[in-house]
């Protein structure tokens, strides 16, 4: 335990629920996280119409490039889920395969949203130009950041795998970063309606 | 792990989808996307729009929560905590918006505050 290899005993441990205790945990983690962007939602929702003299939404957004942005961040969630499934029947290439290509959307995706931000720069549009400004950027910007801690951490179990470090028992790792991960796309799709598809008034 | 523990998770694999169902959930989804756009185009529809784009971002929340995150398979106990979260934050969206709009009378170009 001393050298930070974990004894069978720590491993083999039981729960009163009879549940995973790192899946709970996820879970836990996933329902404050709803908490913390449901709070960034709401502030966009107060803020949409004070543009002050900074530039609206109507004239900044570009709904069918977000749309496919939103498409390859949703078949993201695809791969993800067939590279659990491989895991789960010790197809590491497979699950290799599928881990690398969640990324890749996941980085086509970020690529996307960067270059929207500096699009949205040229047209005026700031962090500190308006109310409207700040919710957008503090609210896309920190689902950004989400995103990529999960292609750092998807990058992460390629690595695992390709040292052997991930084998069938492992799963649960491949499971947990697969429920991050999608955590992520689902906060996606209400940001796509909300944010981008409603318009303000 | 406990043998409980191990029969429980030999259980949700069982009831899991298989790359078939993933790949057609994934198709429903996409289909889906492409109708939210559509809709976002029609100005006939502009009455209801809220309502129809609401009720389809939550249909593919739900698919992806539900399937992908396997959710609709696995214990109620992590659905009760996801689902205490999205109370939370819907509760805390209800508050910000009565304390806005009952002491301020709706947001101002200042902010709360004016």
């Amino acid at each position: 335990v001393a050298t930070g290899e974990l004894s069978p005993a720590v491993h083999e441990h039981h729960t009163s629920t009879g549940l995973d205790n790192t899946k709970m945990a996820m879970w836990a983690f996933l329902g404050s996280e709803c908490l913390f962007f449901g709070s960034f939602i709401s502030t966009y929702l107060l803020y949409r119409n004070q543009t002050a003299d900074g530039p609206t939404s109507a004239e900044l957004y570009d709904i069918p490039y977000t749309s496919v942005s939103s498409f390859v961040l949703l078949m993201s969630s695809l791969t993800m889920v067939l590279a659990l499934a491989a895991c789960q029947r010790n197809d590491q290439r497979g699950m290799r395969a599928w881990l690398l290509a969640t990324a890749l959307l996941g980085m086509v995706f970020i690529g996307g949203q960067i270059y929207e931000f500096t699009e949205f720069a040229h047209e005026g549009l700031a962090l500190s130009v308006s109310p409207f400004g700040s919710s957008f950027f503090v609210l896309t910007g920190f689902h950004g950041a989400h995103v990529t801690v999960g292609i750092l951490m998807l990058l992460l179990l390629v690595g695992m795998s390709m040292f052997n470090r991930l084998g069938p028992d492992d799963s649960r790792k491949v499971e947990l970063i697969g429920l991050y991960w999608h955590f992520v796309d689902i906060v996606w799709i209400i940001i796509f309606t909300v944010v981008y598809l409603i318009p303000a008034r | 792990m406990s043998q409980y523990a191990e029969a429980q998770e030999d259980l949700e694999l069982q009831h899991h989808p298989g790359p078939g169902q993933y790949v057609k959930i994934a198709v429903i989804l996409g289909i889906l996307t492409a109708l939210e756009v559509a809709i976002s185009y029609v100005d006939a529809l502009s009455d209801v729009l809220i309502p129809v784009l609401g009720a389809l971002a939550i249909a593919k929340f739900v698919m992806v929560v539900g399937y992908f995150m396997h959710l609709k398979f696995d214990s109620k106990l992590f659905r009760y905590l996801f689902v205490t979260g999205i109370g939370f934050a819907l509760a805390v969206f209800t508050i910000v918006l009565v304390i806005f709009f009952s002491a301020e009378g709706g947001p101002s170009p200042g902010g709360p505050g004016g």
